[in-house]
């Protein structure tokens, strides 16, 4: 089968790769139709995160039919379309019993502090990804969820990550009626915690980037207020200027280890990798979130440290809430708001890319090209 | 509670999932208590393996299923399984790690040689992306290492002369 694979730092292509194989009774192997390539595939991509190996092939948003079970799967069948959650969890230990599928200690060796994740290098388990024609899946009965007819799949596609990761940002910030919520990043996942803070019952949703193309589309998909940092000199003024000096009630990092926008954090953060990547954004969530208030972070860094002003957040007394997105336990209620029409994930979609193409894909999405917001591969065995 | 809801009747779904009382929210809210029995849960039944995983030392054993991509190998792998033998909190593991996975691309290209296929790295890095979007700027890269090359090509040449 054809797969994307690593081959070092801002290297990668397809090549021929073995058919995955059930290799425990709960597995199931699917036939791609989609997957995207998302923020967290750029932090893969730039060598960010530790264990790495080359010949990995990433993907961790996909969709697909499934074409073969394990003798102990029993929710699924052959045929079935589904949403594959990007987190793998096993439903059976105590982290997965409180919903915290993000958090599952049964699928993954390699690091205890996450749980495995498809094709996110083998500090999140070392499993292949779906930017491939087929991948392996496993606990297929707790994760893969079956697509409602009615839905379109370029919508199921984005409900693997972008759309829980984006809900349960604006839910982490537990927004309160009329709350102001800053959110740094208008990259998919910021522009959809931007369109779930309303939901949550936000007065007033403010998100900031430095791409006006992004930030135009983010003022209209999300109806909120949109500003470059580029223009404001310093952020966290510019935001306690406009909550009248008080600071926002919640501010979301969904910027993570790849943020520009500090010499200083790029340094020593992605040049020199003092710090696990530049944690700029979460910086200015700190510095310009109330006295009092919540930090909700789902930015992914790396597995080191990072320069944070901690000490704000201890004379500020803020609560901070940080998380892999648990998408298994949001995937109701999020098919409902799909259904009715409060959420359109696949109005992110900015371009449609062959498998075969996945290099050019990968440096579009990361430079920024061609005003790129999300790219969605399809493999051709997509149509069987 | 009303007025507010009027204000953003043109935001389909505004506060429909405003909820006061879920306070303390994800990722407190399904708290079971279970925490106490620690890792002693039923376990799934577990993956057999034919490829080497390596393990964290901050837990007993293997999580019951993993991924079998890329076992360590060559000298990156020297360097992961010594990785190993510090926990998650020490750069003793992470810092062999970043460097073996500088060490695993040198591995990647002697690899590809060895099979007869010279990596086309201009490809791999999308270069064909660049051409179509970002002509401007490959041109100006192209056109200034050329002369940086061809520079340093002379200084070198008129020194040996
Ligand atoms: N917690 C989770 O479960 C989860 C899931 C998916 C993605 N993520 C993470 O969410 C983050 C965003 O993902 P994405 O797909 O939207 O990525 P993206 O790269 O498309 O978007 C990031 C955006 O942040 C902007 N940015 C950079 N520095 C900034 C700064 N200092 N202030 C404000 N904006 C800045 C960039 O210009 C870009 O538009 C990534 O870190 C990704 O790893 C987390
Ligand atoms: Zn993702
Ligand atoms: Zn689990």
């Amino acid at each position: 089968m054809l797969a994307m694979n690593y081959r070092g730092p801002r290297r990668v292509r397809v090549s021929e790769k073995p058919m995955p194989e059930i290799l425990h009774p709960k597995d199931c192997v699917v036939r791609v139709t989609r997957s995207c390539i998302c923020g967290s595939d750029i932090h893969l991509y730039n060598g960010l995160v530790p264990d790495t190996r080359v010949g990995s092939t990433f993907g961790h948003e996909f969709i697909g039919v499934v074409e073969e079970i394990g003798p102990d799967v029993h929710k699924l069948k052959v045929g079935d379309n589904v949403i594959v959650p990007f987190n793998i969890a096993c439903g059976e230990c105590a982290f997965c019993k409180q919903e915290l599928y993000g958090n599952c200690h049964e699928s993954n060796s390699q690091a205890t502090a996450v749980g495995g994740i498809f094709g996110y290098s083998h500090t999140a388990g070392g499993y292949d990804g779906g930017q491939a024609e087929y991948a392996r899946v496993p606990y297929a009965d707790v994760g893969p969820t079956v697509i409602p007819e009615w839905m379109d799949h370029d919508d199921a596609v984005l409900l693997t990550d972008v759309v829980p990761t984006g809900y349960q940002a604006a839910e982490m910030g537990g927004i309160k009626t009329g709350d102001t919520v800053v959110i740094f990043g208008a990259g998919p996942v910021g522009i959809m915690a931007a369109k779930c803070a309303w939901l949550f019952g936000a007065g007033r949703v403010i998100i900031i980037d430095k791409l006006d193309y992004r930030l135009e589309f983010a003022k209209e998909y999300a109806q909120c207020e949109a500003y470059n940092y580029e223009d404001m000199g310093d952020p966290v003024l510019f935001l306690k200027k406009t909550t009248d000096w008080f600071g926002a009630d919640v501010c979301i990092d969904a910027v993570g280890a790849d943020a520009t926008g500090s010499a200083l954090q790029t340094i020593t953060g992605k040049k020199l990798m003092l710090q696990a990547g530049a944690a700029t954004a979460l910086h200015w969530a700190i510095n310009s979130v109330k006295k009092g208030g919540i930090v909700s972070i789902v930015g992914v860094y790396g597995p080191t440290d990072n320069l944070v002003p901690i000490g704000n957040v201890l004379n500020k007394g803020l609560t901070v809430r940080a998380n892999q997105a648990s998408v298994k336990r949001l995937l109701p209620r999020l098919i409902e708001h799909v259904k009715e029409g409060r959420l359109n994930p696949k109005g992110l979609i900015t371009h449609r890319v062959p498998l075969e193409e996945v290099a050019d894909a990968y440096h579009i999405f990361t430079s920024k090209l061609d005003n790129c917001l999300k790219p969605v591969l399809i493999p051709s065995t997509a149509k069987k | 509670m009303e007025n507010i809801a009027d204000q953003y009747k043109h935001i389909k779904g505004w506060g429909v999932d405003a909820d006061p009382t879920n306070e303390p929210t994800h990722p407190m809210k399904k708290y079971t208590g279970d925490d106490h029995n620690r890792i002693n849960w039923q376990r799934p039944a577990l993956q057999q393996y034919t490829v080497e995983i390596l393990k964290s030392n901050e837990r007993p054993t293997l999580s019951a299923v993993n991924g079998t991509s890329v076992p360590p190998s060559g000298l990156s792998g020297v360097l992961r399984r010594y990785a190993f033998k510090f926990s998650e909190s020490s750069y003793g593991h992470w810092l062999p790690l970043l460097l073996a996975d500088r060490i695993n691309v040198v591995e990647g290209i002697i690899d590809d040689i060895k099979e007869g296929h010279f990596p086309n790295i201009p490809a791999e890095r999308g270069i064909a992306a660049d051409w179509k979007y970002n002509r401007k700027a490959l041109i100006q890269k192209t056109v200034a290492m050329a002369a940086v090359s061809f520079i340093l090509f002379t200084a070198l040449r008129s020194k040996r002369k």
